[in-house]
């Protein structure tokens, strides 16, 4: 039907090379074709943060980018977010935290807080509650979110 | 192993009660290993589309689905015309594919299932259908009236359900008192929006028989309210329940696109997937029931409250699940949250055009509190009262029993007053911000207070409200508890092992909780009405006990110890007093399995609450348990702007016990942020019957940078009733906060919203009204 292209990323860590469909989004292609499914779908436009990616180390809605720039990227999902030992001490924080309920904004939400955590040297609690904002989370009331972040990166409320 | 034991001189017993203990399955959920029913596919599995009417009230006059039947890649394509008139819910008046005419926005009236989701669009575009418009109504007090446009053919009129209670003399009572205030308040459309879509995967074997992987909150009934809708019979359902992104009620009935995903699985004999992108879950997933309240009560010059006199109208929408049924619970809250003895209610729904409502955590309470709350507030001002001295004023005492019945044991309502009060200077606060209303100054500051009361151990709207447990133990002392209880998010599975661990003394991680399987787990009514901790809580808890009686009675025949004096802690069975080791529990086990007499640990239980169903009259005792909660909301509103910003949240609740404190926090905080959607921000916009802002751009959540300080209090009043002492706890903080919001904004500007939500537009409008018309009066 439509046009395809070639694609050569790293994934998690793995470099990789397919061939796809030129009009395929992020999210579907680590959903559907590499049954991927840790990233979720939530709204598809962009306003929910569910489909957080880390794409060369910057957070991305996964359903807004075309699978087609993966290419010459290094892409981590949070399948593969992990540290010399063992989890991300993110993920640690939101189990510690009681940060999670059904959690399925969770993978985003973890993404998101680790986008924030690496590049924002000075952050404050203040400035985490802003940096989560497009991240919906419909059972927690956010608090242990931001205790869990805000654990991991050292800041005090 | 004999030495080991000597080493050991004693174990001290560790609880894991009331501490603070993260969910079992949250790690899997934190590296994205959990498989959400949204994640599954079946190997031959196609996907289900449904295309819906989008337009109100209509006559179909042609639908072809020949185009779309044509189409590659599409396996079947369904109208009403292909199936038999499968009749479901609760009133019986819903059809899982619509054919004559369609009734509101949401009317399914086609289904397509195909090799990939892409292609059920393409097929859904090909599909050709013609409407006549048909006269539609759209206001209950218009569909009301005799020559409205009837909704359902061949019913005399459009009303749908009714409610009456009535308890005491209201007239005589209004005679006595010396302030009545009257009010109307209008409580609007907001929905569940859970974070994963709507979905569910139907596959049938060769004899018929159908497995449906679903997100019900509710297997059990779920399977009988889904029979009729395929002409099924119920036990020929099996009911799976893989992990889910959200419920909060909206998966407590049959909505029709689960019988139009099975009926596509029947008709092309595979799997079938059907899940709602966003837009149509905004769309076509229930909402909370809008209500317009009318409200009258009186009370003497002291503060005594004297009469409520109550009319409730209920826009029913198009069809019935629960959303019409919440009268139940509201009249609870009218007739029972502090002491009233003359109380009238009535209330009825009427059928509309609307799309309908569904059950929405709260269920009903969150309305008649709105009402009450705000109504309660207005009382005090005119008798110069402060809130929290009337309340307390009416506050009921442990064993009173309310007008419906509801015998309040464990009573903690005037301590939830006095701690939220005291908590935040509460009386001070709101006199001094109310002193400066007036004064220059762009930003006001208010402080507002709420109460209400809800069912705590369970609500007997069925004629069971009981939970089934299994639980056996292996060789290794690892423990599989069976319970028909669900997980959808809450938390459960921390608090029955916590529970389990207490009374067997092992260590949490060697328990597993089996609970998603209908063929596997005993029965249960579903997770609702904060009844899970309450009633699996007490039947694990009841479980394990009988499981304890084997194990102490083997220990002792063993050890010449009577079994009274003996306890299970950290894996050993010991001595009660002093926590001498007698042996290790996996090792009795084995002594018992392995014996002359041999015996495996595998007991049951169905656990039943002590509770009664509402008779006729709407009067029972029917929960086990209740409780109560205050809330206090500190906010300051821009009087530019109109914005309303919360700055602080102080509650105060009966939880019975505390279990699980993580998870007591987490459901608390959550609810808090739910509620406070619905107190500023989230409508659901419904014009002409067309929902106007299915996304979230339009449809305005709480994200983060609102949240605002969560000042979390808990009272323990000891259930006699609750296991170890507990409440239900999970719907209280999401019916209290939106009128703590509502009275303090009143406290900041002098005016009250009696239509939430609190948004920018409507407040600084109110404002404006205010200023300009003080402005004539001058
Ligand atoms: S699914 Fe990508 S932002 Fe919602
Ligand atoms: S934990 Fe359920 S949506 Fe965030």
């Amino acid at each position: 039907m439509s046009a395809t292209v070639e694609i050569n990323f790293t994934l998690n860590g793995r470099k990789r090379q397919l061939t796809i469909d030129a009009g395929l989004s992020a999210l579907n292609l680590l959903r559907d074709k590499l049954d991927m499914t840790g990233t979720k779908y939530a709204c598809g436009e962009g306003e929910c943060g569910a489909c957080t990616i880390l794409v060369d180390g910057l957070s991305v809605n996964s359903c807004l980018m075309y699978a087609a720039d993966f290419d010459g990227r290094d892409i981590v999902t949070i399948e593969g977010l992990r540290s010399d030992k063992g989890f991300d001490p993110m993920q640690d924080a939101f189990v510690e935290h009681g940060a999670i309920q059904c959690g399925f904004c969770m993978p985003g939400m973890i993404m998101q807080a680790r986008h924030l955590a690496d590049t924002n040297k000075d952050l404050t609690y203040d400035g985490l509650k802003r940096g989560l904002e497009g991240n919906v989370c419909r059972c927690t009331g956010y608090k242990k979110v931001f205790d869990a972040v805000a654990d991991v990166i050292g800041i005090a409320k | 192993m004999a030495d080991k034991v000597q080493l050991l001189t004693s174990i001290e017993k560790k609880t894991l009660i009331g501490k603070r203990v993260p969910k079992p399955d949250s790690r899997d959920k934190a590296i994205g290993r959990t498989r959400y029913i949204n994640d599954m596919k079946l190997p031959g599995m196609l996907h289900g589309k449904i295309l819906h009417a989008g337009v109100p009230h209509a006559r179909i006059k042609r639908i072809d689905v020949s185009k779309a039947r044509d189409l590659p890649g599409v396996h079947a394509v369904l109208t009403a015309d292909d199936i038999p008139e499968f009749i479901f819910g609760m009133a019986r008046d819903n059809r899982p594919l619509k054919g004559g005419k369609v009734r509101c926005v949401r009317d399914e009236i086609a289904a397509v299932a195909a090799e990939s989701e892409a292609i059920c669009d393409a097929a859904l575009a090909l599909i050709e259908v013609e409407f006549e418009a048909l006269p539609a109504v759209f206001d209950p007090a218009e569909a009301a009236k005799d020559d409205a446009p009837r909704i359902h053919e061949g019913k005399d009129d459009n009303f749908n359900l009714k409610y009456h209670f009535g308890s005491g003399d209201v007239k005589a009572a209004e005679a006595t008192s010396d302030v009545v205030i009257d009010e109307t308040f209008n409580v609007h459309y907001v929905t569940h929006v859970c974070m994963g879509t709507s979905c569910a995967i139907a596959d049938f074997d060769p004899d018929g028989k159908l497995t449906i992987y679903s997100q019900t909150q509710y297997p059990y009934n779920f399977k009988m309210d889904l029979a009729p809708a395929l002409g099924m019979h119920a036990g020929d359902i099996r009911v799976i329940q893989p992990p889910i992104g959200g419920a909060f009620g909206s998966k407590l009935d049959v909505y029709p696109y689960e019988p139009v995903c099975v009926l596509l699985a029947r008709a092309t004999q595979r799997p079938v997937k059907l899940m709602f992108s966003r837009e149509e879950e905004f769309i076509n997933a229930p909402t909370r029931q809008p209500v317009r309240i009318h409200l009258r009560a009186g009370a003497k010059k002291d503060g005594t409250l004297t009469f409520r006199d109550i009319k409730c109208l209920l826009n029913n929408g198009a069809y019935t699940s629960w959303g019409p049924t919440v009268p139940y619970v509201m009249m609870r809250t009218f007739s029972s949250l502090f002491r009233v003895p003359d109380v009238n209610i009535d209330c009825q729904s009427v059928y509309t055009n609307n799309p309908y409502a569904g059950s929405f955590r709260g269920y009903g309470n969150v309305q008649a509190t709105y009402a009450l709350a705000i109504h309660t507030d207005i009382m005090a001002e005119a008798l110069g009262m402060s809130f929290v001295d009337l309340a307390l004023k009416n506050a009921q005492v442990s064993g009173e029993v309310t007008p419906q019945g509801a015998v309040l044991n464990e009573c903690a309502l005037a301590e939830c007053l006095t701690l939220a009060a005291d908590k935040t200077d509460f009386r001070a606060k709101e006199k001094e911000y109310a002193a400066l209303r007036d004064a220059p100054g762009r930003f006001k500051r208010g402080i507002g207070m709420a109460a209400s009361i809800h069912n705590a151990g369970g609500a007997k709207i069925h004629k069971s409200d009981g939970c089934g447990t299994i639980l056996k133990l292996d060789d290794y002392a690892r423990c599989t508890v069976i319970t028909g209880a669900s997980e959808i998010g809450q938390g459960i599975d921390a608090v029955l092992s916590q529970i389990i661990s207490e009374e067997l003394g092992i260590p949490m991680r060697d328990i597993t909780i089996v609970n998603n399987d209908s063929a596997i787990a005993p029965w249960d009514v579903g997770v609702h009405a904060s009844r899970t901790t309450f009633i699996a809580g007490n039947g694990a808890q009841r479980a394990a006990r009988k499981a304890r009686v084997q194990i102490l009675a083997a220990a002792s025949r063993q050890s010449n110890v009577p079994p009274e004096a003996l306890d299970l802690r950290e894996g050993w069975v010991v001595q009660e007093d002093g926590g001498v080791p007698v042996i290790k529990i996996d090792r009795i086990l084995r002594q018992m399995h392995f014996s002359d007499e041999p015996e495996l640990v595998m007991v049951s239980d169905y656990y039943e609450p002590p509770s009664e169903p509402e008779g006729k009259d709407h009067v029972g005792d029917m929960s086990a348990a209740y409780s109560h909660a205050v809330h206090v909301a500190e906010v300051e509103v821009d009087t530019e702007t109109g914005e309303v910003k919360v700055l602080k949240i102080t509650s105060a609740q009966d939880v019975g016990r505390i279990i699980n404190e993580l998870g007591l926090e987490a459901q608390i905080e959550g609810g808090i942020i739910m509620g406070l959607g619905y107190a500023i921000s989230e409508e659901l916009i419904i014009e002409n019957g067309q929902v106007r802002n299915p996304n979230f751009r339009d449809y305005k959540l709480i994200t983060s940078p609102e949240v605002p300080e969560l000042d979390l209090h808990f009272i323990e009043s000891h259930s006699s009733t609750g296991p170890m002492g507990a409440k239900g706890i999970a719907e209280l903080p999401t019916i209290v906060i939106a009128p703590a919001v509502a009275n303090a904004v009143h406290n900041a500007i002098g005016i009250r919203f009696h239509n939430p939500p609190m948004t920018p537009e409507k407040v600084a409008r109110a404002i404006w009204e205010k200023n300009s018309s003080r402005a004539a009066a001058e």
